[in-house]
């Protein structure tokens, strides 16, 4: 059943012939329009107008009713009018208390949920004093070395009502084993602990490129943390599928969502050939959007991608359960999108692309600081950041409705049409091989390279407008730096001092033992590695100690070189 | 030093330390590239002492490294006292990324030729790099 009578369209197409014959006509001979071709970012034609003739072939049941299958106009039933989006500010940096402090700030601004920027070091599975950890200890993230830094960053801050983002990618599932111990330690019921790991590797080595291991290895890490905590602690999304990362490395639109499709699939089939039925963990697979400049485009993506995922779970893995197949999404807006040049802007870019997401119907979101062109945000940014939500929450209205913008034409269409071009993608992967296999050959990272490039040309050409810096240029306005949040020299060597105190007052035989019987596990992938891995950060074992310890096993990785 | 048959600008464009950001790095490899240069790219997570052994076994003109994790002050720091050490001093340093301009004078200070501020059009990363090579001569 499509959305409109076959009568009606043709009297539609009738009208539009008349109009583009008479009124059309007259304006394009007085008045040429600015461009030949008018498209999305993407490079999606659009038209001038759109009609019911264009939604002619839409089945109803495509758009469905939110909370239902296929999920297009929402996740929930309810959504913002039964409960407003998380406003979910990611902080970290310096030493545990730094950003413990700076979340009790946040909350204090109102913040709903917390979420953590870990250091590069901690990142890639290295203590803070590793000669590589060099410059970059609590520089652009918090520094954990050991379960005793995790139980400092979160000091009075209640584990069971609060949820907690992990922004944590290959040692993932290390700082989840400090954080189950830290609340096993509190008391906490494991039942009530809510958040999200991101711990996405795929798109690691296509984009973001954070790695410790090969691709395979990494992958089954991935595994055993998605099947451990759906038991253990079954309201934790042990990932966070990241698309925003691909957009920020250059993809469009339709890559950002095909690819991770594509990683979703490599995932499940990993899961699902490991013994676990995919209602059992799909319900607690979580992702994470970019909410990029071209408006209407982006939120006609967060509706496809919620259909894409419908019909995948529901088609190609035959989920069940309605949970399944409910894509529930984290927004960033686009920090690709921001200036150094007129920094104040910024806020007004932002403010745009988070209206944009709440229309999409994200279900949290971070806004980018006004300055994070230029460092961290500083606590000033982030207040106002946390206000632009505030704004569009409590302010204008935009809540009341359900996918306000389903049933225009126009929408409609440019969802159906990004849906389409996402499925031509994903026949494209699995032809060629599927995901890990095309990883491992650099195939998305040559077309995300390939999209950066052009993206820059358009920028470079002034045809991709960016206001103040290549239109509208104040030369005047150029050189002003913004405050910058202020980088603590003295949190290498307190991370340090910690780490060799940990070292003197544990049991090191312990230690030692430990790390012996987790590589041992880790050379067949029959045994989940969480358990061991749980009793070994409880011994006090380092996270860089463990990290490394399987990179003797498993070796480390060797990108392949593209340009 | 040079085989002085080609006057080809030769660009290592480098990462430093652990920043994974390699975006810029790659396009403006290519738009180096495109304008007529010989580049290499060394890929991620290289220490200072790994970039200047590359850059003289290379045998580049100029290094340009892409720094956006903040750390670019003691990486820079680094790089400059490697190139002293192993007395390459002869080849120019270029810097991009994110790096706020308060530390500008820090980085030349390090042995930084040049900053190339985020925005920079493809001609200005271009002109820069050709202006230190020519207009100064071969170091």
């Amino acid at each position: 059943m499509t959305l409109y009578s076959k009568a009606a369209i043709d009297e539609v197409r009738t009208r539009q012939g008349e109009w583009e014959a008479r009124e059309l006509d007259a304006a394009l001979r007085s008045r040429p329009e600015e461009k030949e071709r008018f498209a999305t970012e993407s490079g999606i034609p659009l038209k001038r107008i759109y009609t019911a003739a264009d939604v002619a072939d839409i089945p109803a049941s495509d758009l469905g009713f939110p909370g239902a299958y296929p999920f297009t106009r929402g996740a929930y039933p309810t959504m913002y009018r039964g409960r407003p989006w998380t406003i979910r500010q990611v902080a970290g940096f310096g030493n545990p208390e730094a950003t413990n402090q700076r979340y009790k700030y946040m909350i204090q601004t109102g913040q709903t949920g917390l979420s953590t920027d870990f250091d590069l070091p901690t990142l890639l599975g290295l203590d803070s004093d590793d000669p590589m950890s060099f410059g970059e200890v609590g520089r652009c993230g918090v520094a954990i070395d050991t379960i005793e830094d995790v139980d400092r960053l979160f000091d009075g801050i209640d584990l069971e009502k609060i949820s907690v983002s992990l922004t944590i990618n290959p040692s993932a599932w290390v700082v989840y084993s400090m954080f189950v111990a830290v609340a096993e330690q509190r008391g906490c019921d494991f039942t009530k602990l809510s958040g999200t790991l991101q711990a996405d590797p795929l798109k690691e080595y296509v984009a973001q490129k954070e790695w410790i291991y090969p691709v395979r290895p990494a992958v089954r890490l991935l595994r055993d943390l998605i099947m451990y905590s759906a038991k253990a602690t079954p309201r934790i999304n042990p990932i966070s599928l990241s698309g925003y990362h691909l957009s920020d490395v250059g993809g469009n639109a339709i890559q950002e969502i095909a690819f991770i499709m594509a990683f979703t699939i490599a995932y499940c089939d990993e899961v699902i050939e490991a013994g676990m039925n995919i209602d059992d963990f799909a319900p607690r697979l979580s992702f994470f959007f970019i909410s990029h400049q071209d408006f209407f485009e982006q939120i006609c993506k967060f509706r496809a991608a919620r259909r894409v995922y419908a019909k995948l779970m529901a088609e190609r893995f035959n989920a069940k359960k309605p949970e399944s197949m409910r894509l529930r999404v984290h927004v960033q807006t686009a920090a690709m999108s921001l200036t150094k040049i007129e920094y104040q802007n910024n806020l007004m870019r932002t403010a745009i692309q988070a209206l944009g997401a709440v229309l999409g119907g994200c279900q949290s979101m971070h806004t980018n600081g006004l300055d994070e062109a230029f460092a961290i945000p500083t606590e000033e940014a982030m207040k106002l950041a946390i206000r632009t939500q505030q704004i569009i929450r409590d302010e204008i209205n935009v809540t009341s409705v359900i996918d306000p913008l389903g049933g225009s034409y126009f929408v409609e269409r440019l969802t159906k049409d990004m849906e389409d071009e996402i499925w031509k993608v994903l026949h494209e992967v699995d032809e060629r091989g599927g995901a890990i296999k095309l990883v491992e050959e650099g195939w998305f990272q040559q077309k995300l390279a390939d999209s950066a490039y052009e993206t820059f040309r358009k920028i470079d050409s002034g045809e991709k407008i960016s206001v103040g810096v290549n239109r509208y240029v104040d030369e005047s306005s150029s050189a002003a730096d913004a405050d910058i949040h202020p980088y603590d020299d003295d949190c290498t060597q307190l991370q340090i001092d910690r780490l060799n105190d940990v070292r003197s007052r544990r049991d090191n035989a312990l230690v030692t033992r430990l790390l012996d019987e987790l590589a041992e596990q880790a050379l067949s992938d029959k045994t989940n590695l969480l358990p061991k891995t749980i009793e070994l950060v409880k011994a006090r074992a380092t996270l860089g100690e463990i990290c490394s310890r399987l990179r003797d096993v498993w070796g480390s990785y060797d990108e392949p070189l593209i340009v | 030093m040079k085989s002085a048959q080609t006057d080809v600008i030769r660009v290592l464009v480098a990462k430093l330390g652990l920043d994974g950001h390699d975006r810029g790095a790659k396009v403006v490899a290519r738009v180096l590239r495109d304008a007529g240069m010989e580049v290499i790219y060394s890929g991620l997570y290289k220490t200072p002492a790994q970039v200047v052994t590359a850059a003289i076994q290379e045998d580049v003109d100029v290094i340009g490294v892409s720094l956006l994790s903040g750390s670019h002050v003691p990486l820079f720091r680094e790089l400059g006292r490697n190139l002293r050490e192993q007395k390459a001093e002869h080849i120019f340093v270029v810097a991009g990324g994110v790096i706020p301009e308060r530390d500008y004078p820090a980085l030349l200070e390090s042995g930084v030729d040049v900053v190339v501020p985020q925005e920079a059009r493809a001609e200005v990363i271009i002109s820069a790099i050709r202006d230190l090579v020519t207009a100064r001569g071969r170091k």
